[in-house]
Parts: C-alpha cells; sequence; structure tokens
C-alpha cells in the first residue's frame, strides 16, 4: 500500500535545489542502459560546490553507474547507452566537442578497492602528472609532497617514497590513490564506497580525510554505510532502481524522511 | 539406533590414493635423472683418458686397446669382451670382440700409446722413433719430441714422421701432419688424466667437427643453435605480443574472436614438420625465390637466399613457437584486474597510455613465460629446420667480420641434427656413439641455459613490481 504511494510520488521526489552559481554538477534528466536494461531513469539534481554529497541506496540502485557516469568511465564499454545532460561547471560533459581525457582530470575517481599501480609510491602520485606535460622535477616533487599530505601520508610514507605501493597496507593504499588523484587537482572528487574494503581504523583515516578535503574541492561519496553517510556528508541522495527517491541535507534526510521508503531504508527495514 | 561415530574402515581408495600420487612423482624423477645419468657418464666417459689393455689370446695373438663392454656368448660359452683397436688402416676395423676365456695374458704396459689421427682413425700401439730433419730418436726423447710438436699449433709443426708398431708386432710410418693429439693413458697419473679431461672436452666445445661429424667439437652448432633461437625469439616476441593485445584489449569479445582464439591454440598442435613444409615453400621458395630474381639475378642459377638458410629457420620456428607466445601473453593480460585499467583511465590516461604504462609492464613476467615456452620448444626442434637451413656442415659461421657480419642467408649447423648426423651418418657410428650421448647433454644444458635467463629476467621483473610471491 505505502510502497505503491510512494513509487506514484517519485517523479515528484522532493529535490534540493542549489543556486546556479553554486553547482558543481548538475545532471538533467539522464538516463543509462546497460545492454538495454535501464540502471538510471531520468534522474534530475545538483550538487553543491565544496560539499560532500552522499548516495545511498540499496545495491543495484544505480548510484556507482551514476558516478562512472560522471567520470565518462562507461566509453570503456560498447554496450551502455544514455541520454540527457550532466554538465559539469555548466559544460555539458556528453558533448561531442568534450575533451574526455581533460574531463577525468577534473573529475577524479576512487574505487571500493585500493588500486594503485605497481610501481613506487612517487611514481604512483606522478603517473596523472607524467601524462600531461612535462615538470621540472623540483615543481613535481612539490607536488607530490602536497598530495601525499593533502591525502594525509606524507608523514607516513616520506621515508619510502621510491619503494613499491603495493608494501602498502590497504588504508594507506586507497589514501594513496587518493592522493594520485589530487595531483592532478580535480574539481571534483568521485568516491565510490571508498572505505568498504578497510578496517575501522583505516576508514575513520578516509573520513577524517574526506571531511577535510571539502575546502579544497567537491565530493561525492558512493557508501553502502548509512553511519559513514551521516558522518561526513552534507547532502545526502536516497536512489532506489535507478531513480532519485529523496535528496536533502544529511540532518534532514536522517532525522526527518519525508518518504516513508526512505526512512524505511536508513532504519534498516528495507534492503 | 543412533549411527555410530567410530571410524568405518577405510577404503583401499582412500589410503591409496596419496601414494599413486606420490608415486607418478617419483616415476618421473626417477626417469629424468636416468636420462640425465646416462647422458652425463656416457657424455663425459669419453673425454677420459681410458686405460689401455694388452691381451695375449691362447692363439699367441696380442691385441692391445680399450675394454668398452661384455655380452654373454650364446650356449653358455661364457662371455665375450668388447675392444676398440683403433688401426682401421692396418687391421680393416677398429672393433674387436675377443672371448673372455680365450685371454691368457691380461696387461697395462705404460708404454701404449693412442693417437689421435685425421685419416683412419685412432691409433693403438707402440711409438718407436721419431723421425725429423734427419735425426731419429727413440724411446722417451721420442714422445718428448712428439708431445712438444703438437702443443705448437697446427701450421708450425715441423714436418717430420713417426715409426709407430702395433700390438702385433706390424710397423706403420705416419706423417706428423696427420696426428693431432697423443696420449698415453696408462702413464698418466690421475691429476694428468684429469687435465687432458678438461682439454679434451674444452676441445669439444671450441673447435668445428672432424671426419664426417664423427670427431671433434660442435662449436659451430652450438653457435648455430643459439643464434637461430634468439633471432626466433627477436621475432616471434613482438608479433605475438601485438596479436595478443588485439585479441585481448581491442577486438570485441565475439563469436569471431573465439573462433580465431580457439584457431590459435589449435596451431600450436599442428606437427612441426608441416611448418617445415610451409617455410620451404613460402619463405624459401616463394619470398627467397622472388628476393634472388629481384637483387641477386647476378648470381642465379645458384640461388641466394631461393634456399634454406638462417632467416627462414628462424621465420619458420617463429611461426611455429606464436601461438605459445600469443595464449601466454593473453592469459597474462585477462590476470591484470580492471582496476588497474580504470584506475589509469579515471586519472586522465587514454587507452594508449593505459596500455603503455600500466598493462604491458604488469604483462611483462606473462610475456617472457611465453617466450620461455617457445624457445623451449624451438632449441629442441629438428625436424623442420632440415627443409628450410640446416646443413651437416656449415662451410661458414652466420657471423664473422665480413660486412654485413651477420649473414642470414647462410646454412648454418644445429645440435639437434648434428646429433642425427653424427649417430646415423658417420662411417664408424659405434666410434661416435659417445659424442652423441656428449651432444645430446650439451642440446640439453643449452635448453636449461637460455630458459634460466629467461627465467631470470622474469623474477628481476617480477621483483621490480614489488609482488614477490
Amino acid at each position: 500500500m505505502l510502497a505503491s504511494l510512494d513509487s506514484a510520488n517519485a517523479s515528484q521526489a522532493p529535490v534540493t535545489h542549489f543556486a546556479a552559481e553554486q553547482r558543481a554538477l548538475s545532471i538533467e534528466g539522464f538516463s543509462l542502459a546497460y545492454a538495454g536494461k535501464p540502471a538510471l531513469r531520468e534522474l534530475t539534481l545538483s550538487v553543491p560546490r565544496h560539499r560532500v554529497t552522499a548516495f545511498i541506496g540499496p545495491s543495484g540502485c544505480g548510484k556507482s553507474t551514476l558516478l562512472r557516469a560522471i567520470n565518462r568511465l562507461h566509453d570503456l564499454n560498447e554496450s551502455v547507452e544514455h541520454s540527457g545532460q550532466i554538465e559539469l561547471e555548466g559544460q555539458d560533459i556528453y558533448a561531442p566537442k568534450t575533451n574526455v581525457t581533460e574531463l577525468r582530470r577534473r573529475v577524479g575517481m576512487v574505487f571500493q578497492t585500493p588500486n594503485p599501480f605497481p610501481m613506487s609510491i612517487y611514481e604512483n602520485v606522478a603517473f596523472g602528472l607524467r601524462l600531461q606535460h612535462r615538470l621540472p622535477k623540483r615543481q613535481r616533487d612539490d607536488i607530490i609532497e602536497w598530495a601525499l599530505t593533502s591525502a594525509a601520508l606524507w608523514d607516513e610514507v616520506k621515508d619510502r617514497l621510491h619503494r613499491s605501493a603495493w608494501q602498502l597496507s590497504g588504508g594507506q593504499q586507497q589514501r594513496l590513490v587518493i592522493a594520485r588523484t589530487l595531483a592532478v587537482q580535480p574539481g571534483v572528487l568521485l568516491l565510490d564506497e571508498p572505505a568498504s574494503a578497510l578496517d575501522p581504523i583505516s576508514t575513520l583515516k578516509i573520513e577524517e580525510l574526506i571531511r577535510n578535503l571539502k575546502s579544497q574541492l567537491t565530493l561525492i561519496l558512493v557508501t553502502h554505510n548509512m553511519q559513514q553517510a551521516a558522518r561526513v556528508s552534507d547532502y545526502t541522495a536516497f536512489m532506489h532502481s535507478g531513480e532519485l527517491v529523496e535528496y536533502g541535507t544529511t540532518d534532514q534526510v536522517f532525522t526527518n524522511p519525508r518518504l516513508q521508503r526512505t526512512e524505511n531504508y536508513i532504519t534498516g527495514r528495507m534492503t | 539406533m543412533p549411527r555410530r561415530l567410530t571410524a568405518a574402515p577405510q577404503r583401499l581408495l582412500d589410503r591409496l590414493w596419496p601414494w599413486l600420487c606420490a608415486a607418478s612423482v617419483a616415476l618421473s624423477l626417477l626417469m629424468l635423472t636416468a636420462l640425465l645419468s646416462l647422458l652425463l657418464v656416457r657424455g663425459l666417459g669419453h673425454f677420459w683418458p681410458a686405460t689401455l689393455e694388452e691381451v695375449t689370446l691362447r692363439s699367441g695373438e696380442v691385441v692391445a686397446g680399450e675394454a668398452i663392454r661384455e655380452t654373454p656368448l650364446p650356449q653358455q660359452a661364457g662371455d665375450e669382451r668388447l675392444y676398440f683397436t683403433g688401426n682401421r688402416d692396418v687391421a680393416g676395423a677398429s672393433w674387436r670382440w675377443v672371448p673372455v676365456d680365450d685371454i691368457a695374458q691380461r696387461t697395462t704396459p705404460e708404454d701404449l700409446v693412442r693417437l689421435t689421427r685425421t685419416p683412419w682413425g685412432d691409433f693403438i700401439g707402440r711409438l718407436v722413433s721419431v723421425e725429423s730433419d734427419g735425426e731419429r730418436l727413440e724411446g722417451q726423447p721420442a714422445w718428448d719430441y712428439l708431445t712438444a710438436a703438437l702443443a705448437l699449433p697446427a701450421n708450425q709443426r715441423p714436418a717430420g714422421a713417426l715409426l709407430l708398431a702395433t700390438a702385433d708386432g706390424q710397423t706403420l710410418r705416419q706423417p706428423l701432419t696427420n696426428i693431432s693429439g697423443a696420449t698415453a693413458p696408462n702413464a698418466m697419473a690421475w691429476w694428468q688424466k684429469t687435465h687432458t679431461w678438461g682439454e679434451r672436452v674444452w676441445q669439444f666445445l671450441s673447435q668445428g667437427p672432424r671426419a664426417a661429424n664423427t670427431r671433434g667439437g660442435v662449436w659451430p652448432a652450438i653457435f648455430g643453435t643459439v643464434l637461430m633461437v634468439i633471432l626466433m625469439s627477436v621475432i616471434v616476441t613482438p608479433f605475438g605480443v601485438l596479436a595478443a593485445i588485439y585479441l585481448n584489449e581491442i577486438a570485441h569479445q565475439n563469436r569471431l574472436t573465439r573462433l580465431v582464439r580457439i584457431g590459435v591454440r589449435n596451431l600450436a598442435g599442428v606437427p612441426s614438420i608441416v611448418y617445415g613444409v610451409f617455410g620451404l615453400g613460402v619463405f624459401v621458395y616463394g619470398i627467397g625465390g622472388s628476393l634472388d630474381s629481384w637483387f641477386f639475378s647476378d648470381t642465379l642459377p645458384s640461388p641466394t637466399f631461393g634456399t634454406g638458410g638462417l632467416l627462414w629457420a628462424s621465420l619458420t620456428l617463429a611461426l611455429l613457437t606464436l601461438p605459445v607466445v600469443i595464449v601466454a601473453t593473453e592469459e597474462g593480460l585477462a590476470r591484470i584486474p580492471d582496476a588497474q585499467r580504470e584506475g589509469a583511465v579515471a586519472l586522465g590516461a587514454t587507452r594508449l597510455e593505459m596500455l603503455v604504462r600500466i598493462v604491458l609492464p604488469m604483462a611483462v613476467p606473462a610475456m617472457l613465460t611465453g617466450v620461455i615456452l617457445a624457445v623451449a620448444r624451438a632449441a629442441g626442434e629438428v625436424a623442420p629446420l632440415m627443409l628450410v637451413g640446416v646443413a651437416k656442415l656449415a662451410p661458414q659461421m652466420p657471423v664473422d667480420g665480413e660486412f654485413p657480419y651477420l649473414h642470414l642467408e647462410r646454412k648454418f649447423m644445429h645440435l639437434g641434427y648434428h646429433l642425427f648426423d653424427t649417430a646415423f651418418h658417420g662411417e664408424d657410428v659405434q666410434a661416435a656413439m659417445p659424442l652423441v650421448y656428449a651432444t645430446a647433454l650439451l642440446l640439453v644444458l643449452i635448453v636449461l641455459m637460455l630458459n634460466l635467463t629467461a627465467i631470470f629476467l622474469r623474477h628481476y621483473f617480477r621483483r621490480q613490481r614489488g609482488n614477490e610471491c
């Protein structure tokens, strides 16, 4: 009874609006299908600059798919079709003239499992820099130190920058991946369940890092962990079956959800 | 009634199966050990200066030679012993079966010598005298003169003649220039024998073959084998890696790709002689013949590239080992997690940058595994080579000081073919048998060494990537 009422409401789901100058990203009626199977349906929302926005929802609700769409990672897969618009700082990222590699530099992505490259810690952070242009070594060293410091890893690795990155612990690896992404100075950082493969202490470090980073850039976090979303995010979007169900400040979504479905999910009555 | 937990009697198979598995490992190890020790003993033993016996028969006849083996005579008439007696020019044969019961006396006199000669093979008997510059030396001075003369390089040896006597008293003259080596094994201490053994092994490794491959060394064959395998690896690696990249990274994973993949895998099972025929038809006659008619028409009808040669042999073997490299590389590429590729792409790398900077370096150990397998297969392959360029005796080495230094059109020698030739095509096959074992041992060692090099490289690259396991 309730469920049918909710789905009727879904199309007019409460959406938080931001003024155009506050928006880092705005998504307009974006749909996406894998080999004909719809994964995202007519999503419309905008993400504010220098804030942490969390996407929550059950497995398969499309939150990771949306994240990958913002980075255009789906380009690697030919069976994906999409429609609608995603605008980054007012520019349509799916416009035919878009420079995809430039887009990916401006929209960094951190994945669920830490994926440092099989090279030294230094080379991992330098990877994105080396792709762009030749920098004098001094300047590159400075950027690398800054990126590792921003990722709260510098003190742990400054004495072994030229050792293999694969010798770091899982938590350190994930912070290294964040540093690697920060080194190319993106405006938006996408985090796809960045702490789900980590132990509680490493998770806390990552969460602290996320809170500290929002002064520098816009963060979008996908997580299964409700407490995590509540702890670190400013805004929370609840997605289900490829649709946006509810979007608001984290405080409002968690303490006073407008929809029964959101409340059910947050309190664990629906998975 | 509750079922009891006490152990049911174990079935026979349950107890036996680990032993079955262990037994098959033990059997394989045993066979490998047997193979290697046979090659070691027979191959390296050949170079040891063996004791020469002088045997007096009941009939009064005297025979001198090296005892080889004994076999029982039919109808329980005792044993028969095989002697290598040499002296084929005097006796007509260099082997003699002697019934053990007929032996009246068996001695090992210290003055028996064994000479290595260019025509007629070894001489076993006594040195009577040396004549040189009108002088005539006998006894110990003659022996000293002979060893001193043999220590000189072949073109500086004095002219002269040896007067030799066989064990049964026949004498013969022999020009000094025909002799290439002399030992008196019965008079040698063990360390002198060891020294001679080392010298002979070195000669075997460093000299060219003599007497229709039944004597002398195998250096040109070692060189030809290694050079051909290296050329083959240089050709096959880029081709195989590029093909694997296409199949795994670029091609759409559809039915056609799967079909191509199955085809590649099955190519590995095509008999090698078929590749030889292909190489002969396409490379030698097709491409080689065309090259000749375009660039070397002044030397026709004698072919330059239109006949078997190093290049065509390497190409044929590269074709033969291509599937191995493709399959190994493709498996390596498939093992690289997508997270690595996505990580690179998400940082703004193009597909080519991702491939060159992340994927290929990670796949290097897998590529080397492919090359190891390819080398192991190619170094032991003989059948296709017989069609596309291997020679019984190559007049020139494929690398020399003459421009362009590496002569790809030349025929070359190969240890595998040398082995086959020595074992079956000599004039005295039995005398050459120990050389066959020695060559086989060498071939095994060379394949082992080439493999170890590749394994070492793979280990190095793995360590560099930091995933020691």
